[in-house]
């Protein structure tokens, strides 16, 4: 069913008809596709997952000897090559691996590494170096280099109230939604049908007319996803948690024909300096059961060989343990690449080395923007130069 | 033709417009209309005194203090430090709403985006911002002095880990790219002689500034084509000494205070006069508040509010007083400003950075859930706050907006006003709009028990317009 006819079918009121007609022709139609490529799917996985103890090097005896409470013998490992095994609580990892649906990146990072939350998950965000300061996103740059005559700010939805960092660009961004009908809902508040009659401001180079043209998008997206999100509802059953909640969502947007080609979703938690063990334990089996699952919906739909999902988190932790049960701020990890038509499946570089640290820490032997330029250029099909402000080498991934 | 575009802002436009550049707008209490000159000259008396932000029953932790602790004491004082940074910022936040020096705020509020630090310890950070307050509208280049060497950043910007031996260039390389210079006014080669001199810079066991004389590097520096063995205060002589300073200085200020789009011609005129007279800042606010160009049209209402503006204003124009203000704190990092949490060491971008689909709508609904003190019902992201960010995701309900309007006094202004002219007269007072939105239809024709109750409907419709983000 296309998107008006179900409009007309279930009597909604659309958001966007109550929209001012000036405003709605800053908005382009919605036929106008600018993506070609694949649909990305981004899984922040914040506070500094630990990637040693969720794919052990157990060959290497310095885990051990630097873990001595926290390393995971290797027979409760699920191993996946003679060297590395998956944490046991990551048993839909391990599966997705079995099917060649996953490709792995290990010590990834960047130069100078910052062992600040905040300022490392900047730094992934924007794409800059350690020592610059940008303040928009990679996936927001994209948007702005890629498609300057499209107004569709929900190209790229963020499956959460706020937006972040990473989909912020100077001229266009892009689109919080964490509940559709929630949000379809905010806008029908009498004010912003009320607002076309004060249009007198027209012109979008004021700040003024850049406002109404935001607040006149947000209303025909917001009507748009909505729509979507009831045309398929996903029958899977999903973690009952707010990644659960959310990779749902976003599988129902996909698999109902939504335009949208960039995804994002954040999960938290992961900064275990106490009580690693239990902690991971639990969030390694929601995070594995929900992406196993999500990645079980869009099979059912057909769109897995079309959507690529990155896992990344801002940095990993220290090597050695602490005293508390935990582990402080580190700097390289794993990332994670699922996608049902992998070029190159499995261990995708060499397992951190863990005879070669400096200051404790692993050194970076990739970087992360290898990856996102990957995704952008093989992926969605732009240029990654513009996006990223410098050229990186492509990898074989996809 | 110039004459004509001047005539069309009024005395009360120009009031209200330089109340809200030079403060954060009129407040409630202010129900006596003055002339322009009354104001204008208010603007620059109420400084004077300078009073410390104190939180007096807090507990404070010197850096070394912080050093000194085991792993696990320290996570343990960090969460109350972090609990304690966040009472100072709703602290500051009614200092702002309520100070009668508004310009000094005003112009703190300005350098603590400038001077962007972002530190853990608590006690740093009240020293960092009274210094801030303290410096605001002298002049730049004691500021600059005396914010370097507190402890906040000498430790955000690791000078206290820049030693002879292995020199940590970021404090020397930012105070030149974005406190001072600017991109493209300094070599790489400067940033790594700079860095020399900054050398053991310190702090003492008592947060105290301090060279650390074994760890300074005497040897010879070249900095901006001079040699000799400077110190770190000459590097920042050395940077004031500088035209560029005064003219990237000036520069942000005006994007600030006047129009995102800069007139060069204007910048480098007060950049001239700023820098003849040692960059004394309330000169510099003195040449800017009296010029004519201010009051153009094309200069009012043409910024987009951050969001401490838009937080301090309604505060300001409502008397709205809280019996929980933590949830101003969840406010403010939804809609990605939050003090004392800047982004990183460039402050915030500001402008059309502050605006996306969720923080746009965030924003017009604000007013009416602060008005039926409802819950703000939008998830906070994890603030990423060092050490302790875990899975805290609150549940919106938690930050019930328990707040009360002051909507007698506020009624007071409007009851003589006759029903056909209160749109335009509420529209000029909250808006100052230089053109008007019109009256909605809806609302012309509603029909209202009690004239308060009709001057509340139209307030806080109008507070929620597109037209309110702008300042």
């Amino acid at each position: 069913m296309n998107r008006r006819r179900f409009i007309k079918y279930s009597g909604l009121t659309s958001t966007a008809a109550l929209v001012p007609g000036f405003i709605q022709a800053l908005v382009a139609p919605f036929n106008q596709l600018a993506f070609q490529g694949k649909r990305l799917v981004i899984v922040q996985l914040s506070g500094g997952n630990d990637g040693l103890n969720a794919l052990v090097p157990f060959r290497d005896d310095n885990y051990y000897k630097l873990r001595p409470k926290l390393g995971i013998k290797a027979d409760a490992l699920l191993k996946i090559t003679q060297e590395a095994g998956f944490h046991p609580a990551l048993l839909g990892f391990k599966q997705l691996f079995d099917k060649g649906y996953l490709s792995i990146y290990n010590s990834v990072g960047y130069p100078n590494p910052d062992r600040s939350h905040f300022r490392s998950m900047d730094i992934w965000h924007t794409g800059s170096n350690a020592d610059e300061y940008f303040n928009t996103g990679w996936i927001g740059r994209m948007l702005d280099a890629n498609c300057p005559g499209s107004e569709k700010p929900y190209y790229a939805i963020e499956a959460d109230d706020t937006l972040s960092l990473a989909m912020k660009g100077a001229d266009k961004s892009g689109f919080a939604v964490r509940d559709p009908e929630k949000l379809r809902n905010a806008l029908r508040d009498p004010i912003y049908s009320d607002i076309q009659k004060s249009n007198t401001h027209l012109e979008t180079q004021s700040q003024l007319g850049f406002l109404y043209k935001t607040l006149a998008e947000t209303a025909s997206s917001a009507d748009y996803i909505y729509s979507k999100s009831k045309i398929y509802q996903s029958s899977k059953s999903y973690p009952q948690h707010e990644i659960g909640k959310s990779l749902k969502e976003i599988a129902e947007l996909i698999n109902s024909g939504i335009e949208s080609k960039v995804f994002y979703t954040s999960m938290s938690g992961f900064d275990t300096h106490v009580r690693q063990l239990e902690t991971q334990n639990r969030l390694f089996g929601i995070v594995g059961n929900a992406l196993e699952t999500f990645v079980e919906d869009l099979i059912a739909s057909n769109n897995f060989n079309d959507t690529v999902i990155m896992v990344f988190s801002e940095f990993g932790r220290r090597v050695k343990q602490n005293a508390s049960g935990g582990t402080d701020h580190g700097t390289a990890n794993n990332v994670y690449i699922i996608n049902g038509a992998l070029k190159k499946q499995g261990m995708c570089n060499p397992v951190s080395d863990l005879t070669k640290l400096e200051d404790g820490d692993l050194i970076h032997q990739l970087d992360f923007r290898q990856i996102y330029a990957t995704l952008i250029e093989k992926g969605i099909g732009f240029d990654h130069t513009k996006t990223l402000m410098r050229k990186f080498e492509l990898l074989d991934f996809i | 033709m110039l004459l004509s575009r001047q005539l069309m802002v009024t005395e009360q436009q120009k009031i209200q417009h330089l109340m809200r550049r030079s403060g954060f707008g009129d407040s409630i209490k202010n129900l006596v209309s003055q002339s322009f000159e009354t104001n204008f000259s208010t603007v620059f008396t109420s400084n004077s005194k300078f009073e410390e932000i104190y939180l007096p029953d807090e507990e404070r932790v010197t850096t070394g203090e912080l050093l000194k602790m085991t792993p696990e004491e320290r996570k343990e004082i960090l969460d109350d430090l972090a609990a304690n940074i966040k009472k100072l910022n709703l602290e500051w936040l009614k200092i702002m709403g309520s100070a009668q020096g508004q310009l000094r705020e005003k112009m703190a509020f300005f350098w603590h985006g400038h001077f962007a630090v972002r530190v853990r310890g608590f006690a740093q950070v009240e020293s960092y911002i009274n210094t801030v307050r303290k410096y605001a509208l002298s002049n730049f280049g004691d500021l600059l002095m005396a914010v370097s060497k507190e402890p906040a950043m000498l430790r955000f910007l690791n000078n206290v880990q820049n030693k002879k031996n292995s020199p940590n260039e970021n404090f020397a390389r930012e105070v030149m790219e974005l406190f001072t210079l600017g991109r493209g006014n300094y070599t790489e080669n400067d940033v790594k002689e700079a860095a020399r001199a900054f050398t053991g810079w310190g702090i003492d066991e008592d947060d105290t500034f301090l060279l650390k004389e074994n760890q300074h590097d005497y040897g010879s520096k070249t900095i901006f084509g001079k040699t000799g063995n400077w110190g770190g205060e000459d590097v920042i002589k050395m940077i004031l000494a500088r035209k560029e300073t005064a003219v990237f200085v000036v520069r942000k200020i005006y994007k600030f205070f006047v129009n995102e789009n800069v007139d060069e011609n204007q910048v480098k005129q007060l950049a001239d006069k700023f820098f003849n007279e040692n960059y004394n800042i309330t000169n510099l606010m003195k040449s800017i508040f009296e010029s004519d160009w201010f009051y153009e049209p094309k200069n009012i209402s043409c910024n987009i509010k951050s969001p401490v503006e838009l937080l301090v204003g309604l505060n300001k124009t409502f008397g709205i007083s809280y019996e929980n203000p933590q949830a101003l704190l969840a406010v403010q990092r939804v809609l990605g400003q939050m003090l004392f949490f800047p982004p990183n060491v460039a402050g915030w971008a500001g402008g059309r950075n502050w605006i996306d689909n969720s923080t746009l709508v965030t924003r017009m609904n604000l007013p009416k859930r602060l008005a039926e003190a409802a819950d703000f019902d939008v998830t906070v992201k994890d603030d990423m706050n060092d050490e302790s960010p875990g899975g805290a995701r609150k549940a919106a309900n938690k930050n019930a907006l328990n707040c009360s309007f002051n909507w007698e006094l506020f009624c007071k202004r409007f009851e003589s006003i006759d029903d056909a002219d209160l749109w335009k007269t509420m529209c000029n007072y909250l808006l100052s709009p230089i053109n008007l939105p019109l009256e909605p239809e809806n609302l012309k024709y509603q029909k209202f028990d009690v004239k308060s109750t009709k001057i509340k409907t139209y307030a806080l419709y109008i507070v929620r317009l597109p037209e309110y983000q702008l300042t």
